[in-house]
């Protein structure tokens, strides 16, 4: 944003933030749940932190018979129950000055209409001067409705110097041709540019933090290779079940659901090259580079796994099974787990397996990458001094409990020489005060900034959909899913998939 | 958990922190500084509490040294507290006799390995920071010209002249969020600034600096005039389309001004010495930009008796002028303080441009004095 002649911004001059510049925030879905819990206080917490420009405006469109009063009333809510940083009545003001409703249908004119009138008002009163973001928290089948309408009205061009930006959240589609044609409604909109795609994973810190953690140091990268690297774990795993989801849940399953994003681009993250630079489209080349060299395996039935989460006890209460679930049918062949293994065809990673795990009702929420070396080449001990030693293993911890662990041999204290695995480990600190923002904070003043270099671009979602397409369609062909015991690490067939390979899963 | 431990030598609090944490449970050390408080009995509780906060952001093992009086026997009595809120480690160092001379060989063994150290004075420091002995094992150090019983920016202005890389004040750090909507304003519209307007309380050190970041940034005169307070209250650039500004009368509200548009209520609270160091610690380099600011600001107080309408400009002067005889009289000591001097002395050449407006500052200051009668406190 910063103008390169203002004479109050210096490059040293590092204690100086980014304000995004006057613009307002529409939320389409404002009452859903995505909303409340996260936008809201995402948009409080900027305010709160200063990064919002006074005279920042939040318009919210939903199928409520609102007055603005009974929105902000709403938001007033979310904030003091959801927000990170303390509740503070003169943010509150300047925020609150700058909500507006518009109660409607997607496919209502009058709505849109008023919806067009009310941002011209804005532009008006609060100096928005024309630059709007719409978020698009709504289901994908409503995409094109919405997209439509702001086209219609005249609300996806912007007018002079000013911006319309449209924010969309995974799932980016459930196959490459539906990704293709949701692609296409959007972009036939809004330029490319303007389209961003949200995927909260790709907002926090420590995946950020990932391409710190190899590009700044010296002493990972010689070994982030084939020639060390026995293989590599991506796991994300979730202790809760379905909850409310089943309408979304079901027919979608774990592998559109994390894999495709989330996985898919932690995998691209950590196998990558290094860029030229940090900006958005270099990253973004190296990230499309190393999706198009990965391969899926041939024999999908070896080196895959599915599974459906059955009835038991996880942390300590009673669960039911998948196919008990409330509007779940009890012929539902959709996977809560999925594991998949994938080649990644370059000279860095010839040989070395990607294993890519993810399922609901596992034994404890946890989300990491983990890097298994291969073994000391030759081991000047006895055999019964290593009996107990692992491979070594570098573990970065995505949440929760965010941090780095190296995990390597030690001597055991005693006469006798016995070694054993420890742990090495960093936390990115304990509580933060005002410097770990949470996702969507960094995600939403990206977009106000225009600043996409974390948000994945059509390309990347069709190479991820030509990996997954594949792989869920021969599930789609072959059989069911396994059942698992709720609270365990998924199901025998996933262990039986490592074995294979000689491998076994990290508990996480 | 805490272990009190009187009549103690450095090595045995390293023991005790090792005992601690292993009693703990976490033999592991995520800590990133250690920050060193330098503090006396009447303060070292609030000093303390805050650098504890601090340590929930940046990991840290802070060090409370309180100087006790020189009488009797060198004694160092110690208090060792691990957990508790905060996520490092605290130790509070009581000295006395003749040690209170020989702080450093106290904390030496105390400061982690390989990494930042940060001296923070909560209320009276030296002038020259780099030549106190703790000031010297530190990179960063920190002081509050806010606290100082009177002339405050006096006291800025002396520091300045000693200034060493890796000097800073909360009484800059307090500015951030003025400075970086002031930016925005001017990000928003980009208009050519013909002068500006500090409005603040009397004998306030960050209004001051405000002046004369704005001066050296954009080259015009800048006014800062006394209001009632609480702190600065209003910063206005002018130009011919108007003011780009912010007021804010309550230290918690502000209006923020742009030509031709209504105006905004936008949250500038003054924000709790905790989050001052909170940011401060974020970088440990150099800030040139507030080296630039002060050093101007130090100038224009050098410069002479200027109209006797400021307190703080006319009793400046004299007393800047014997610090800095000090200094030269100090100087050859050390390598680190020659390196100093030559680095003083480029940053008063390179800018003849910073200069010409710290003359300018001078006319503006008797202006002000003159105007002064109107210039009425706005909240």
């Amino acid at each position: 944003m910063s103008v390169p002649d203002n004479p109050l911004r210096d490059p040293q001059d590092r204690r100086l933030p980014r304000i995004a510049g006057p613009c307002s925030l529409v939320i389409f879905g404002v009452t859903g749940d995505l909303s409340r819990k996260k936008l809201m206080p995402a948009v409080y917490d900027l305010a709160n932190r200063g990064l919002l420009p006074p005279g920042f405006a939040l318009v919210g469109f939903a199928r409520r018979d609102w007055a603005h009063q009974d929105f902000t009333q709403v938001v007033h809510d979310a904030v003091k129950a959801y927000s990170r940083t303390p509740f503070r009545e003169e943010t509150w003001k300047q925020l609150a000055e700058g909500f507006r409703f518009v109660p409607g249908q997607f496919a209502d004119d009058k709505a849109f209409a008023h919806l067009a009138d009310t941002v011209a008002e804005l532009d008006e009163a609060r100096g928005t001067a024309g630059n709007h973001a719409f978020y698009l928290s709504i289901p994908p089948g409503f995409f094109p409705d919405v997209v439509g309408q702001l086209k219609e009205h005249g609300l996806a061009d912007g007018e002079g110097g000013s911006w319309r930006r449209v924010v969309i959240e995974k799932p980016f589609g459930h196959d490459l041709s539906s990704a293709r044609s949701l692609n296409a409604v959007v972009s036939d909109v809004f330029p490319r540019e303007a389209v961003f795609r949200i995927d909260h994973y790709l907002g926090k810190e420590t995946v950020q933090n990932i391409l710190a953690f190899r590009f700044a140091n010296a002493m990972f990268e010689p070994v982030w290779n084939s020639n060390y690297v026995d293989h590599i774990q991506i796991t994300m795993a979730e202790d809760v079940g379905i909850g409310g989801r089943a309408g979304y849940y079901d027919g979608i399953g774990a592998a559109r659901d994390v894999i495709q994003n989330h996985l898919l681009q932690l995998m691209a993250l950590v196998a990558m090259e290094d860029p030229a630079s940090f900006d958005a489209r270099n990253l973004r080349l190296e990230k499309q580079k190393v999706l198009s060299s990965v391969r899926i395996p041939d024999d999908l039935d070896l080196h895959t796994s599915r599974g459906q989460y059955a009835a038991g006890w996880q942390g300590g209460q009673k669960v039911i099974g998948y196919l008990d679930e409330d509007d779940i049918s009890g012929r539902s062949t959709t996977e809560t787990y999925a594991a998949i293994r994938l080649d990644v065809e370059n000279r860095r990673w010839a040989g070395v397996p990607f294993f890519l795990r993810t399922g609901k009702r596992l034994g404890r929420r946890v989300t990491e990458v983990a890097v298994i070396f291969k073994r000391a080449p030759h081991l000047p001990f006895s055999h019964t001094a290593t009996e107990e030693l692992g491979q070594n293993a570098l573990v970065m911890r995505i949440q929760p409990d965010e941090g780095v662990t190296l995990r390597f041999g030690g001597k055991v204290p005693g006469t006798a020489m016995e070694l054993r695995d420890v742990n090495m480990d960093f936390a990115y600190g304990g509580a933060f005060v005002e410097s770990s923002p949470e996702a969507y904070e960094r995600l939403i003043l990206d977009v106000l900034l225009g600043d996409p270099p974390l948000f994945p671009q059509h390309e990347e979602v069709e190479l991820s959909w030509r990996i997954l397409d594949p792989i869920i369609r021969w599930w789609a062909e072959h059989g069911r899913p396994d059942q698992y015991a709720s609270g365990s690490w998924g199901p025998e067939s996933a262990e039986e998939m490592l074995a294979r390979d000689g491998r076994t899963w990290r508990r996480p | 958990m805490r272990i009190d431990l009187t009549e103690t030598t450095a090595n045995k609090v390293v023991a005790a922190l090792l005992q601690a944490r292993r009693k703990a449970g976490s033999p592991a050390m995520g800590m990133v500084l250690t920050f060193v408080v330098i503090t006396h009995e009447a303060q070292h509780d609030s000093a303390m509490r805050a650098a504890r906060e601090v340590s929930t952001e940046h990991p840290s093992r802070v060090l409370g040294v309180i100087r006790g009086a020189r009488r009797g026997r060198p004694r160092l009595d110690a208090e060792v507290t691990i957990g508790q809120g905060g996520s490092g480690e605290t130790v509070l160092l009581r000295l006395s006799g003749e040690l209170i001379d020989h702080p450093v060989s106290v904390v030496t063994p105390l400061l982690l390995p390989d990494s930042p150290v940060v001296a923070w004075w909560p209320g009276d420091a030296p002038d020259d920071l780099a030549a106190d002995p703790l000031g010297r094992l530190a990179q960063r150090r920190i002081t509050d010209a806010g606290t100082a019983p009177r002339a405050r920016t006096t006291v800025l202005a002396r520091r300045a002249l000693h200034h060493t890389p890796g000097d800073t004040d909360l009484a800059w750090t307090r500015l951030t969020p003025w400075r970086a909507l002031l930016a925005a304003g001017l990000d928003q519209h980009p208009v050519r600034i013909t002068g500006g307007t500090v409005e603040a309380v009397k004998d306030n050190p960050s209004a001051d600096l405000m002046a004369a970041w704005l001066r050296c940034r954009l080259h015009v005169d800048v006014d800062v005039r006394p209001s009632k307070g609480p702190g600065i209250t209003s910063v206005a650039m002018h130009s011919a389309h108007g003011d780009i500004g912010l007021h804010r009368p309550d230290g918690r509200l502000a209006m923020f001004t742009i030509p031709g548009e209504a105006d905004r209520p936008v949250a500038l609270k003054r924000r709790d010495v905790d989050e001052l160091l909170a940011e401060e610690l974020r970088r440990l380099d150099n800030d040139d930009v507030y080296e630039d600011a002060v050093q101007l600001l130090a100038r224009s107080l050098r410069g002479g008796p200027t109209g006797a309408g400021r307190p703080t400009e006319s009793s400046a002067a004299p007393a800047a002028e014997a610090a800095r005889k000090t200094e030269t009289r100090k100087k050859p000591a050390t390598k680190k303080s020659a390196n100093k001097q030559a680095a003083t002395r480029k940053s008063v050449t390179k800018k003849p441009a910073a200069k010409k407006s710290a003359t300018k500052k001078r006319s503006t200051a008797k202006r002000s004095t003159v105007k002064k009668p109107t210039a009425k406190a706005p909240g």
